[in-house]
């Protein structure tokens, strides 16, 4: 590299020099009186170093003696009057800028315009990203809190990383760790309908235990944190709660009945702030469930009872976590060596990762990725820059304009560094008059992103604070900085001279390949973005259309909630439109899962295999297609089952009868140390989502889960009116819980609103930039047309034809935007083709349609804007132009 | 200002600015201080002391001509005020005092 240097530098005709920079940053820190000796003296090392060390060498340490000067006493002091300067000037900056800005309306909208639109969904992203990030704050231990989350492996299976984990970790850490300050054990599911005399409430809870108060801030209103959760069957309720249980009444020492048990309200917590990682109706103690258990079933506090149980701690200020963590790691091996065939690692994670922080498994409330934040910020960064690429265009396209003015106040005394902090206060003067605006769509926006998914408004909920109004005004100022920097650098650099002798001889157009790839990039983006919504879009109806291997079609899915499944068949089956009733666990399709593991022959290979409880009506409401065998045959009690039916993936996995459907048939399986026998195999049939493979999945018989779904299949032609006899039946059997009842259709179009909501977000972003970029354009086509008036006229009174003007006129324009499709297709399109589609198994082609037909539209509007603007200038009656002059 | 004390390093920096007599400026006071006492004198501490000396007023300086040398830039001559010459003389004073009250100093003895 460094002879490389040299030799490129012998090859010149003069010797090396320093480097510029060096120079530049001396000139710029060093008194006047020292600089010129100093810069002589490091000039003359420099020639000695050259010869003696080379020119790499001599430069390098040029460099580090201008660094080494940078000394108190070579330092310039600040330039007070100068500042002074700046300062009593402000008034005429304003009042410049202002008549700038009013005199040039169309630019100025623009600016102001596009500015506000991009700032609003900046806004939007500071007000997210500041609620993400404040969650949890409330809990006044939170930098010492942390949460036990686990790693489990089953054998050959892929790592699981869960949000919860063993009671028994819990108990050790409160036994066994030293400099743990406090712990606490939560467990969730606890579900039930709560009596108060004649009223009845489905209540939801969690079981905390005695410590809970002091790991977590939730105050209590009513009764004593510390003995609260203490005795079992002690609840403590939340305000709304309570409200609505006890209405005014006070609660404290008011039982409450679910199911036969008896419990007594010990407190009344102030409802869950809307920014906590962890919420609850209510909070039952922990010393319930042992009462109700004995404390000697092992399974239920064994090492690997990891799904329901969440283990929070708090250490001492001055410990450190590591050192805790090292305990627990060797917990984990201890109790890893006494079970078989599983690996289950605990770890510490800080409470405030528990909200934004990786995605886990079983978390107990909203968790959000930290990359999601990022993809929006970089989204919103995206189009404000847009927005300012159209503020630096269009002032550096006008400078011929303000040029005058820059010349008369540099021969006034104006210094360079005036003028740039002149051009830099007026552009953060657009900036936050910009905001002004932009606010006003930012509240719009607010309402509009909230009502986008239930899980947003669940999660954030984008109020406003003074921190939050500070951060939109710094924002504000950034983008004015950025926006004007280019523009103020450019105009600072102006000679007052030539200026004044001679406006037509600047170089105004020396910038102008600036200006284009601005231009470029400006629509590259646009075009990014309206592909990946096309494509989005067209992913999203092909998820909803895929044939999932049955059909799905008028079939409503009712959820149980613990009725009796028989008795409101037997209701239904009254109904004329209803024509097919089945029973299963759960629905497939959906995203939910649910295995087990499944041995054939050999004791030792056991796999996850999916799985759900149908009864024998299931298969034919589906229309699930059997390859061998038939649906079952026996109806056999709850644990009395003998029959299995399988899909094609169980026969590959296993090698059963040689993958041959019909051998198959009657071949014995072992799930859950039962011999079933299979009885039919299924055509593979989606029981994921999308983005997962076919894997192996059994349906197993049951008629009763008090849990789980009717599948009824209706042929109405008067929804409404059959939707009404349904709620009807339901009613006459469960007064207390509302019907809940879904069209599958229905609800894979939920498990796909993710989806939805991206396309909408990426839409309406492609929006806003297709939006900025042909402002930008329209400012740019207008200019360029009103400088070349002149030229057109000549041209016009030789004899040039209006459709070649026209040409003559848009060619430049219409070259950037094929540009910036040649770049922005082959981008799109590698990047769904290898990044984003491969993460899911099925999906459809990416069409050449999707990626032209946004083109299309942005070319439309492109033409509109240049053909609209070029055919004004071409009509215009040139002697008019001329004469004028 | 500092007390008028002259620092071991000023002191030599002073004197090699009287040697130098017509030629002093920094590179040359460098080279000079370097072939005297044998040690690498850094561009960077020579700046500083001279600036400190001047500050102290015992030195004085002046822009030399300008050539196409040193990249076009002028040197800065410096020059021992009188104060400079009444500090380095009773810095002499002082140190021959107290080597006239050492008794039959010799090197042989401390080998």
């Amino acid at each position: 590299m460094k002879r490389f240097d040299s030799q490129n530098d012998r090859s010149e005709a003069e010797s090396p020099k320093p480097p510029r920079w060096a120079q530049r940053l001396i000139r710029w820190y060093c008194r006047p009186d020292l600089l010129e000796d100093l810069q002589g003296d490091l000039n003359e090392y420099f020639a000695r170093n050259l010869k003696a060390k080379g020119a790499g060498r001599a430069r390098l340490i040029y460099c580090l003696d201008a660094l080494k000067f940078f000394r108190p006493y070579t330092v310039r002091k600040p330039d007070f009057l100068n500042l002074f300067i700046h300062w009593i000037m402000l008034g005429s900056y304003l009042k410049t800028s202002r008549r700038s800005l009013v005199r040039n309306k169309l630019f100025s909208f623009i600016n102001i315009f596009g500015l506000a639109v991009s700032m609003s969904v900046g806004l939007l992203v500071i007000a997210l990203t500041t609620d993400l990030c404040s969650y949890d704050d409330f809990q006044v231990k939170k930098d010492r809190t942390y949460r036990v989350i686990t790693t489990y492996q089953d054998r050959d299976q892929p790592i699981m990383n869960f949000a919860s984990t063993s009671v028994k970790v819990g108990k050790k850490i409160r036994e066994t760790v030293a400099g743990v300050e406090d712990v606490t054990i939560l467990s969730n599911g606890f579900s039930g309908d709560a009596h108060v005399g004649e009223k009845v409430i489905p209540l939801e809870a969690l079981w905390a235990d005695h410590s809970f108060f002091r790991v977590f801030t939730f105050p209590l209103l009513k009764g004593d944190p510390s003995t609260a959760l203490r005795e079992p069957y002690s609840l403590v309720l939340t305000e709304k709660t309570a409200q609505k249980l006890f209405g005014k009444a006070d609660p404290l020492g008011k039982f409450v009945r679910f199911d036969t048990l008896n419990y007594v309200v010990t407190g009344v917590a102030k409802d869950v702030p809307k920014l906590s990682h962890m919420r609850f109706e209510a909070l039952i103690s922990f010393a319930t469930t042992e009462a109700k258990q004995p404390r000697t079933d092992s399974k239920v506090y064994s090492w690997d009872n990891i799904w329901q149980n969440y283990v929070y701690i708090v250490l001492p200020s001055t410990s450190d976590p590591a050192s805790v963590q090292a305990t627990l790691n060797k917990l984990s091996r201890q109790e890893n060596a006494a079970i078989k065939n599983k690996k289950i690692t605990v770890a510490l994670q800080p409470l405030k990762e528990a909200a934004l922080g990786r995605k886990l498994e079983n978390a107990i409330g909203p968790t959000i990725m930290p990359i999601v934040v990022w993809i929006l910020g970089g989204l919103a960064f995206i189009i404000i820059l847009s927005a300012c690429f159209n503020y630096t265009n269009l002032s550096i396209a006008r400078s011929l304009r303000r040029s005058r003015e820059v010349g008369i106040r540099k021969i006034n005394g104006a210094l360079k560094s005036h003028v740039l902090g002149q051009f830099m206060a007026e552009s953060v003067i657009i900036a936050l008059l910009a905001l002004v605006f932009s606010f006003g769509l930012f509240l719009f926006l607010r309402t509009q992103f909230l009502a986008l998914d239930s899980h947003i408004s669940d999660l954030v909920s984008l109020d406003l604070s003074p921190k939050i109004s500070l951060y939109f005004v710094v924002m504000a100022i950034a983008v004015g900085l950025v926006a004007g920097f280019f523009p103020a650098l450019f105009f600072s650099r102006i000679n007052a001279l030539q200026v004044i002798k001679d406006v037509s001889t600047m170089k105004v157009f020396r910038h102008v390949s600036m200006r284009k790839a601005l231009i470029v990039i400006q629509y590259t983006i646009s075009l990014i973005f309206i592909a990946t919504t096309l494509i989005g879009y067209n992913q999203y109806r092909g998820f909803l259309s895929f044939d999932l291997g049955f059909t799905t079609e008028n079939i409503l899915n009712i959820r149980l909630q613990q009725n009796k499944g028989n008795l409101i068949k037997k209701e239904l089956a009254e109904i004329p439109e209803v024509r097919e009733i089945a029973q299963s666990m759960m629905i497939t399709s959906l995203g939910s899962i649910h295995g087990t593991s499944m041995k054939y022959m050999n004791p030792d290979d056991s796999t996850m295999v999916w799985l759900n409880f149908v009864d024998e009506h299931y298969l034919p409401v589906h229309n699930h297609k059997l390859v061998a065998g038939k649906n079952f045959t026996l109806r056999p009690k709850k644990g009395e089952e003998r029959e299995v039916i399988v899909n094609e993936q169980v026969l590959k996995r296993f090698n059963i009868a040689n993958k041959d459907p019909q051998k198959a048939l009657g071949k014995m399986i072992t799930v859950d140390g039962k011999k079933l026998a299979i009885v039919g195999v299924l055509k593979d049939f989606h029981y994921g989502t999308m983005d997962k493979k076919i894997e192996p999945v059994m349906f197993r018989y049951s008629s009763d889960e008090p849990w789980g779904y009717l599948n009824v299949r209706i042929s109405s032609t008067d929804l409404p009116a059959t939707m009404a006899s349904i709620d009807n039946a339901w009613r006459r059997i469960d007064r207390i819980h509302p019907l809940d009842a879904k069209f599958y259709d229905d609800q894979i179009e939920l498990a796909y609103s993710q989806f939805v909501v991206m396309v909408k977000v990426i839409g309406f972003i492609a929006f806003l930039s297709i939006c900025i970029a042909s402002l930008g354009l329209f400012g740019m086509v207008v200019f360029t047309t009103e400088t070349r008036l002149k030229e057109i006229s000549i041209r016009k009174v030789l004899g040039a034809s209006e459709s070649g003007l026209i040409y003559l006129l848009s060619k430049g324009f219409l070259s950037m935007l094929l540009i910036a499709t040649f770049v922005a297709l082959p981008v799109t399109y590698f990047f769904f083709d290898q990044v984003v589609l491969t993460n899911f198994a099925y999906h459809q082609p990416i069409g050449l349609s999707e990626l032209l037909a946004g083109v299309m539209i942005v070319m439309f509007l492109a033409f509109l804007l240049i053909g609209s603007q070029t055919l004004k200038a071409a009509r215009k009656n040139p002697a008019n132009v001329l004469k004028s002059e | 200002m500092k007390g008028s004390n002259l620092g071991e390093f000023e002191e030599l920096v002073l004197l090699t600015i009287a040697a130098l007599v017509n030629d002093a400026y920094s590179v040359a006071v460098c080279d000079e201080l370097e072939k005297h006492t044998g040690r690498a004198a850094k561009l960077g501490v020579v700046h500083a002391v001279l600036n400190r000396l001047e500050e102290k007023g015992l030195v004085k300086s002046r822009m030399g001509e300008s050539t196409s040398a040193r990249g076009g830039k002028r040197k800065r001559y410096y020059e021992v005020t009188h104060t400079g010459k009444v500090a380095l003389t009773k810095a002499r004073e002082v140190r021959e005092s107290l080597w006239n009250i050492i008794p039959g100093f010799n090197l042989e003895g401390s080998i």
